[in-house]
């Protein structure tokens, strides 16, 4: 079997993100960035999955400017995964067009599985895993707590509002990761090491004939307003008249 | 509050920029470590020293270690970080691939030590003194002894102490007792006791391999009667697996300022079984190997710990509101201006930084001559890369610790009153960096090293290994461009060097006690002309980059700031100890030895 990660490179989750001057958007430079933490999970699954025999293969792609090959991709080999497919391009990639990318990718690699982190830390969508699925008319086990491979079939306990389900999936099929799944492993040294020769091709969304321009515009991006001192008041009548003096009731 | 983010563009600024040209040539065996690989090895360091060892600095701090029925616990989370370290394999870092190691080059394994260093030194003495130990076999022992310890050693699963100093005995260790017995089967029978032993017990690892300094029954007085044996704590049963328990007891752990993680043990071995390690009699020397090494890599954790101590004090003086800046509020919609902008908190911090980058530059350029004593084709360049090390390895130990401390208690003083609180953390700085001070030779030592032993060493052969770069880039480098003050400090600077050189050597032969009072000064003039080529090389560096158009402007610019600042507020000091040199011992030895 051979499983597909999706792996985007974020802003670091240990920074806090600073707004540009003209609020059009997140002051990324000289900023520290790193692997998706989501998608970390999801690749610590996947090489899991191989380590326990069930798949042969862990190919991670990423979808992002030089860096994303150069760094983001490079961790995910250290991590464990075998190649890596890095499809560069500048221009900023919306949801849409990412899952776009990964069906053509999907269509040549024909992974039995892909596994990709529910969301991304930076724009917090939630939409590409559920999106590729479609396009590809293929069954979607999102939020995943728990993955367990049973021949052609995978069950995975997802975390919903009320508790937990499980679904049974036939492969192949997407599924996206939720935090509790796992506790990605810090990449050892000699894999670190062997990581540098693991093999990886560079690619351009054309060659996927995936037209990228963004379909959304952002007006305006702005820090959320800085809350306000609260006050305590002493019974419940003045926090009612309170309440009503503000027009909040 | 500790924080902490590995400088990772400056060590990849002294990896790969500042001694592209560090005249000991491109080293074939390295080629591998190309500055791909080397930057994707900093990054999961500075990760896992950030996520795994950092956490557990203050804890480990205020929990310290216990000795419970003879046996040493090492404090909450420290096994994990521990078995996680082993496993990801650092451990095994710079050691030889024969045996399991990764055989990464010093100049990368330093930068990978000083992040340990800062984010918990008493942890990273544990695999310190292991690898100390495994260098020590690896150069001495007999293949069946390297075999069968080496792979566990190097793969962390049985750790290393190195066993000198006794009660009676520290610096002196012509002085020592243990005895060593032999048997008919070609061990020996160690029994003796020794004293701060770190490492001694702890339960991180399965097995723990002394290596002890004790005297054969015939052997002459004094160091030159001192052999060098292989202890374990359990005998090894053939097949590698963990026998019963060798006669070695921790009696008592010290209750210390400071490292308070790091387990330091009294000793008692009672007819222990050993094997000699080395020559009999020679074990000095052996152990000198050990030495030599664990000498730098202590310089590093002053770097280590000044680096981390420069992070918080920079973190809280932009945190901290308090007053306003001399030249009007520079933050009028704050109630108060963040302390960084008053210029005796800039004196502090500037000086911090400047010692950090000038303590790393010149660690590079030592950890390359250690690559290329092991790695250069060219007799020549391995003979002049050895000579360097020698030359530097006290400048580094003591230079290092001496400025990392002044970091740490620079730190408090950014804090102010909160810097002396326990919960600010900086506190801890200044009392870890204390040790590196004394350990592994007192800094004191460390001077009369270079001028006793160093100096005069195949007639000054090991000060040319240094001199004849410094001298060379001076005279290239004259002219009338930008770089003109700081040539012509530097030429300053090093004049007062090479004219302090003679002093010693002149007066020193006709008395030693003018040599040893001398010593201390020296070594840090010496440090300082070191550093001052270092920041005059960046400087170019970085002023080329940014002559011919960089994206990293701010970088660049940062750095021939803090050369600037170094050579105009802290090179000077180079006058004060060139006249503390040449006013001699006489002040210094006057005062009748009742009258103190």
């Amino acid at each position: 079997m051979k499983i597909l990660v999706p792996v985007k490179r974020v802003i670091d989750y240990n920074l806090k993100p600073r707004i540009k001057a003209d609020g059009s958007g997140v002051d990324l430079a000289n900023i520290k960035m790193s692997m998706n933490p989501f998608d970390e999970i999801a690749l610590e699954e996947a090489v899991r999955i191989k380590e326990a025999g069930k798949a042969e293969e862990v190919v991670a792609v990423s979808i992002g400017p030089a860096k994303a090959g150069s760094d983001t991709l490079k961790s995910a080999r250290a991590i464990g995964a075998d190649r890596a497919i890095h499809v560069e391009t500048d221009e900023e990639v919306e949801p849409l067009a990412v899952a776009k990318i990964l069906k053509a990718i999907v269509d040549e690699e024909q992974p039995q599985l892909v596994i990709m982190g529910k969301q991304a830390i930076d724009d917090d969508n939630n939409q590409t895993g559920q999106m590729l699925a479609a396009l590809l008319g293929r069954p979607q086990g999102t939020f995943a707590s728990k993955v367990e491979i049973d021949g052609d079939h995978v069950a995975v306990t997802r975390e919903v509002d009320g508790g937990l389900e499980t679904v049974r999936l036939a492969l192949p099929a997407v599924v996206t990761t939720d935090l509790r799944l796992n506790e990605p492993r810090f990449p050892a040294l000699p894999n670190i090491i062997k990581a540098a020769k693991k093999p990886m091709s560079t690619k351009s969304p054309a060659d996927y004939g995936v037209d990228t321009a963004p379909r959304l515009k952002t007006l305006k991006v702005a820090e959320p307003p800085v809350r306000q001192a609260g006050e305590i008041v002493p019974d419940v009548d003045t926090l009612v008249a309170k309440l009503k003096a503000m027009g909040a009731v | 509050m500790q924080v902490y983010e590995a400088p990772l563009r400056d060590m990849r600024f002294v990896l790969d920029e500042l001694w592209e040209e560090d005249g000991f040539g491109k080293l074939e065996a390295l080629e591998e470590f190309d500055s791909d690989l080397t930057s994707a090895i900093l990054e999961e360091a500075a990760k896992f020293s950030r996520e795994v060892l950092l956490p557990l600095n203050r804890s480990g701090d205020e929990e310290g270690c216990t000795l419970e029925n003879g046996v040493v616990r090492t404090p909450e989370g420290f096994k994990d970080a521990y078995k996680q370290f082993t496993e990801s394999g650092w451990s095994a870092l710079a050691s030889d691939p024969e045996y399991g190691g990764q055989g990464l080059p010093e100049r990368v394994n330093k930068l990978v030590e000083e992040m340990t260093c800062s984010t918990n030194l008493s942890f990273g003495l544990y695999p310190g003194l292991t690898h100390g130990g495994s260098i020590a076999i690896e150069a001495h022992a007999t293949e069946d002894l390297k075999n069968f310890y080496l792979p566990k050693m190097i793969s962390g699963e049985w750790s290393g102490t190195m066993c000198l100093t006794e009660a009676h005995c520290g610096t002196d260790l012509g002085l020592l007792r243990t005895k060593a017995d032999p048997q008919d089967d070609g061990s020996y029978k160690i029994s003796g006791a020794k004293i701060f032993i770190s490492a001694g017990d702890h339960d991180l690892s399965d097995n723990i391999i002394h290596l002890v300094l004790a005297r054969l029954p015939d052997a002459p007085k004094g160091v030159k009667g001192i052999s060098l044996f292989l202890v374990p704590k359990f005998l090894p049963k053939d097949d590698g697996s963990v026998g019963p328990s060798n006669g070695v007891t921790c009696t008592a752990i010290e209750h210390k300022m400071g490292i308070k993680a790091s387990a330091t043990c009294q000793m008692q071995f009672e007819e222990s079984t050993g094997w000699l390690v080395g020559e009999p009699h020679k074990g000095m020397a052996a152990m000198f190997t050990m030495m030599n090494a664990e000498r730098l890599s202590v310089g590093i954790q002053g770097l280590g710990i000044g680096e981390a101590a420069y992070q918080s004090a920079v973190w809280y003086a932009k945190d901290r509101l308090q007053g306003r800046s001399l030249s009007g509020a520079k933050h009028p919609d704050k109630p108060a201006d963040p302390i960084i902008v008053h210029p005796d908190v800039r004196r502090m911090l500037m000086t911090m930084r400047a010692n950090n980058e000038g303590c790393r530059m010149l660690g590079a350029w030592v950890a390359r001559a250690l690559d290329a004593e092991k790695h250069a084709t060219d007799p020549e360049v391995r003979q002049r890369a050895s000579d360097f090390v020698a030359l530097m390895t006290p400048v580094v130990k003591a230079l290092f610790t001496d400025l990392g401390h002044e970091n740490a208690n620079l730190a408090v003083q950014v804090y102010g009153g909160h810097g002396y609180i326990r919960e600010s953390g900086v506190e801890q700085y200044a009392r870890d960096a204390r040790i590196a001070m004394i350990y592994e030779g007192t800094n004191g030592i460390q001077a009369l090293d270079l001028v006793g032993r160093k100096l005069g060493a195949h007639t000054g052969r090991y000060l040319r290994s240094f001199f004849h770069p410094v001298s060379d880039f001076i005279e290239a480098s004259k002219g009338d461009g930008p770089m003109k003050p700081m040539i012509e400090g530097l030429e300053k600077a090093f004049g007062a060097l090479q004219l302090s050189t003679a002093t010693i050597a002149q007066r020193g032969l006709k008395d030693p006690e003018e040599a040893g009072a001398a010593a201390t000064e020296y070594l840090r003039l010496m440090g300082l002309v070191a550093m001052g080529y270092c920041f005059a090389r960046a400087t170019m560096i970085s002023g080329m980059k940014l002559a011919f158009g960089t994206e990293e402007k701010e970088f660049y610019d940062a750095k021939i700031k803090t050369a600037t600042f170094y050579f105009e507020r802290i090179l000077p000091q180079v006058s004060a100890h060139f006249l503390s040199i040449k006013a001699g011992k006489k002040s210094m030895m006057a005062l009748e030895e009742h009258a103190f």
